[in-house]
């Protein structure tokens, strides 16, 4: 039996190195006294990190990452909001089209998706930027807004917003005082992973930018210059840190409130 | 007192192809304790559900208090409900719970705090204000569901099977409780249950449900003793059907031949017609009489135990009628399962006692 488990533990040892090695390279490399990445080290710096306060353009990308991150991670939580309740509450006709057209972004390839926007946009005489990179991050974080939500609210009991109905709410009243609250670590988990998902975005990025870069974009950008790159590493290993942080918080909000059964359907979704 | 409070009229819900309701009308009394029996299907939740706004019935109306409330969304009701899983919001507190409801009445605070403080009373759960859901016990849910629905002060308080989850000791202190509660607010009751005993019990009168539709209304004494038809009798306590068919009637009276054991005159409450071969006579097992000696009954037969269960307070007799393939239960506190050494023994029969029904 022990031994069994030791077999299990080197498995799962090596395949967390295997994941996670690499990734650490960044941060260890951001602190290197050096142009390029590669051993021995060469010392220790934070000049990197302060040269990547000092860009004007990557304040630039930023600030617009996190714009199309708001609108977009808002937007497609609200629809996804919208949209779970429906699919859990109620049986219709064209249910399982629905679910399936939602989730469609989320399975075709994420380039074919670029393209097709990028061409829709071009033909309607509309110029590229951050409007349609937030169109299309809609599309692409709704459905995990959905999964999220979809978790959250099937563990719900419909008989509390009856109750709540008869008390004496209308169906707004119900959902501010009831749903809402119960739903509101899903929302923000929702929140969270969308801004998440968008923020790290590329490929629609790539295609329907034009010349307003998102901080992926000027990450590429940067990448193609070899003295540029330290400074890249710096922001990587920020934004690994940030994403890490976000991502464990939406994941604990997901399951904050219920029992330890939905605990273990959550994490199976 | 108001006869008509509650007027269902001429209701129907149908969801798709199902007439979970079918074409139902009665009405219920002010202050009444009214039940609402029946297996799981029978309509009985929906009938409810339709009182309190959740659905909408497919045909009819539905009155209360003399105003038409069939198109009322639940909020704009005078009913309040407790419901089968009690429905506790788990986000606020016992207290916060008990006020959820007060909020749009327009009341004072200290109205507000009168009120909390007499409901709290009323079902015992004074000093568990500032519990939440999963810190209370089933009965304690129960409790608070029922404080939340009384506080409104409703016309009309609908129970969706609130004992269901309860063990039996707790189920049976709470069936008393609930009916000294009624009693003493006047609050006319809607309740809904699938156990006749509960239902017998605690009410004024039941309306016994099936196939969408009610089998009798009456109170809990008639429903066992004159049931108006085979399901009825079968579903509310227990039975024994012997096949008979009946000849010509004599006053209230009438002669039916009962199979296998002969013609006998019994009485036809239910006016059940003459020369006719659908019908059943039906026989409670503590009504009949079980014996070592042949009696002087208006019907005594001899008959060999099967089988015997002990249930304390009485004992069931699976008996096979000597020169019938039939077996009949007959219960009896007077002996047990010692009592008869060589399992042969009679079973007697009055004739007042068996209720002629017709098949349907």
């Amino acid at each position: 039996m022990n031994e069994k488990n030791n077999s299990l533990l080197v498995y799962t040892l090596i395949y967390f190195g295997f994941l996670y090695i690499p990734v650490l390279f960044l941060p260890i490399f951001s602190f290197n006294d050096a142009n390029y990445m590669s051993f021995p080290l060469a010392g220790f710096t934070t000049d990197h990190y302060e040269e990547m306060w000092s860009k004007r353009n990557l304040h630039k990308a930023l600030w617009a990452s996190v714009k199309v991150g708001v609108v977009a991670s808002v937007v497609s939580t609200a629809i996804a909001l919208l949209a779970a309740k429906a699919f859990v509450r109620y049986k219709f006709r064209g249910q399982n089209v629905s679910y399936g057209a939602i989730m469609m972004p989320f399975l075709i390839p994420e380039i074919i998706l670029a393209v097709s926007i990028l061409i829709i946009w071009i033909n309607l005489g509309f110029p590229l930027g951050l409007v349609p990179v937030t169109i299309g991050h809609i599309l692409f974080c709704t459905p995990f807004a959905m999964l999220i939500l979809i978790a959250r609210i099937e563990g719900f009991d419909f008989s509390l917003e009856e109750a709540s109905r008869d008390l004496g709410e209308n169906a707004w009243g119900t959902f501010y005082r009831v749903s809402l609250p119960l739903y509101l670590p899903g929302i923000i988990a929702a929140l969270l992973l969308s801004f998440i998902i968008s923020f790290d975005e590329f490929i629609l990025a790539f295609f329907l930018s034009g010349s307003d870069a998102t901080l992926p974009m000027y990450m590429w950008n940067q990448m193609r210059f070899v003295k540029k790159l330290p400074h890249v590493l710096a922001l990587g290993a920020v934004i690994i840190v940030f994403t890490t942080f976000i991502v464990l918080l939406a994941f604990w909000l997901r399951n904050v409130g219920q029992g330890k059964e939905k605990k273990d359907i959550a994490i199976k979704l | 007192m108001n006869e008509n409070f509650i007027q269902i009229n001429g209701i129907s819900k149908h969801f798709g192809n199902v007439k979970a309701v079918d074409d139902v009308s009665f009405s219920i009394k002010e202050g009444e304790f009214f039940s609402l029996l029946g297996p799981s299907g029978c309509g009985k939740t929906t009938l409810l559900r339709l009182l309190a706004g959740f659905e909408y019935p497919t045909n009819g109306n539905l009155l209360i208090d003399g105003s038409d409330i069939t198109a009322l969304p639940p909020d704009k009701r005078p009913t309040n409900m407790v419901f089968q899983n009690y429905a506790i919001f788990p986000h606020i507190n016992v207290e916060q719970n008990i006020k959820f409801g007060l909020r749009k009445l327009g009341l004072t605070d200290d109205d507000i705090k009168k009120r909390v403080d007499d409901v709290l009373a009323l079902v015992k759960l004074e000093g568990y204000e500032e519990r939440f859901s999963g810190q209370l016990s089933g009965g304690q849910r129960q409790r608070v569901a029922l404080a939340r629905a009384l506080v409104r002060q409703p016309k009309v308080l609908l129970l969706d099977e609130p004992l269901g989850a309860l063990d039996k000791k707790l189920r049976d202190e709470m069936q008393l409780e609930l009916r000294t509660l009624q009693k003493e607010i006047g609050i006319t009751f809607v309740f809904v249950t699938h156990d006749q005993q509960e239902a017998i019990s605690m009410s004024d009168r039941v309306a016994v449900m099936s196939e969408g539709k009610i089998q009798q209304l009456s109170a809990p004494n008639e429903l066992y003793k004159n049931p108006e038809n085979i399901f009825v009798s079968d579903f509310i306590g227990e039975t024994n059907f012997l096949k008979a068919s009946t000849k010509s009637k004599d006053g209230d009276q009438i002669n039916v031949a009962i199979e296998d054991l002969g013609d006998f005159k019994v009485k036809n409450n239910l006016n059940i017609p003459e020369n006719s071969s659908d019908v059943v006579c039906s026989v409670r097992p503590e009504s009949m009489m079980i014996s070592r000696d042949k009696s002087d009954w208006d019907i005594c037969l001899e008959a060999k135990i099967n089988q015997t269960s002990y249930l304390g307070e009485m004992t069931r007799f699976y008996v096979e009628v000597s020169g019938i393939n039939k077996v009949i239960t007959v219960s009896s506190q007077h002996f047990d399962n010692q009592s008869f050494d060589n399992n042969t023994c009679f079973i007697s029969i009055s004739l007042e006692d068996i209720s002629l029904l017709q098949k349907k």
